[in-house]
């Protein structure tokens, strides 16, 4: 696992991009390399993280832009050979605007911009993302997103429960999401679109280590 | 080669709520406008195009809204298109 390299994909507009490598550099020793979105080679990296942000200034719609780039139409092959990718916030946009995973992300019921620690249920650790050692059903992880309401139809919605794809639920709805969803998985496990972000969540200091795991399972096999 | 002015219009989808339209509603009906059963917020883009004849310019207009100025899980959209 020592060369193990985690690809943190910068867009124009990215900005968490640098948190998610400082937590997995110093509070996991996961190496990581930045991958600006014109690069195609996605060869020397074991796994991906799309960062929050709002890239190419989520004009039209969050991550609509972002899905033309260079990098998210190599992911396709990186995906189908069962590496991992993670999709935090703007990320999770960028992954169903593009197709890897179901559904959309649209303004929150409220309007508000909703910055706030929420509780969330682990619904399903498929992927193993959410396998926590202490097997913990409930974690406290931060969001801050004005267009993170999950909207899916029903017929996807019943897809995602009978396969066992929701992998967490707010406790407290805080955007208007269908059934509560805060992040779900593709079937096969490997790319996960979550909304809170783990990468905030990484050492007491700063509030809490409840996304340490999640960030951790990205080296999962 | 024929030029067209196209405007494509992008709504949300019936079933899909619309809070920015909601807010506007409210505010609609604290202006003093009276009998507004609903309103709802959409894009309108407009596109200038050259191709040879409708039918060509309408499979790019079908492209571009079906793979980039739409999401069609969350909105529909249209277009009207005038020969310049």
């Amino acid at each position: 696992m020592d060369n193990f390299t985690v690809g943190v994909v910068v867009f124009p507009g990215s900005n968490c991009d640098r948190d998610v490598s400082w937590a997995l550099e110093g509070c996991l020793d996961i190496r990581t390399k930045y991958l600006w979105h014109e690069s195609s080679d996605l060869s020397d990296v074991d796994a991906i993280v799309l960062p929050g942000g709002f890239s190419y200034g989520d004009y039209l719609r969050c991550g609509a832009i972002a899905r033309f780039s260079p990098l998210i139409n190599a992911l396709d092959e990186f995906v189908k050979s069962g590496k991992r990718v993670l999709g935090i916030c703007n990320g999770f946009q960028i992954l169903t605007e593009s197709g890897f995973l179901p559904g959309a992300l649209v303004a929150n019921k409220n309007l508000n911009f909703i910055c706030d620690d929420v509780e969330l249920e682990i619904v399903s650790s498929k992927g193993g993302w959410f396998n926590n050692v202490d097997e913990k059903q409930t974690i406290k992880l931060p969001i801050a997103h004005g267009e993170g309401r999950y909207h899916c139809d029903s017929e996807t919605l019943k897809k995602l429960v009978d396969n066992e794809l929701i992998a967490l639920r707010y406790k407290n709805n805080p955007n208007g999401s269908s059934f509560d969803i805060a992040g779900i998985t593709n079937e096969k496990g490997n790319v996960l679109g979550l909304m809170p972000h783990p990468e905030r969540a990484c050492d007491e200091t700063i509030g809490g280590t409840d996304g340490l795991f999640t960030l951790k399972s990205l080296i999962l096999k | 080669m024929d030029q067209f002015a196209v405007k494509v219009f992008v709504r949300l989808r019936p079933s899909v709520l619309d809070p920015a339209g909601e807010a506007t509603k409210s505010a609609s009906i604290k202006l003093g406008a009276e009998g507004i059963k609903s309103l709802r917020i959409g894009k309108m883009i407009e596109v200038k195009i050259e191709g040879n004849g409708e039918n060509e310019v309408k499979e790019k207009i079908d492209l571009l809204c079906d793979r980039l100025f739409a999401n069609t899980v969350i909105e529909d959209y249209e277009y009207s298109l005038e020969k310049l």
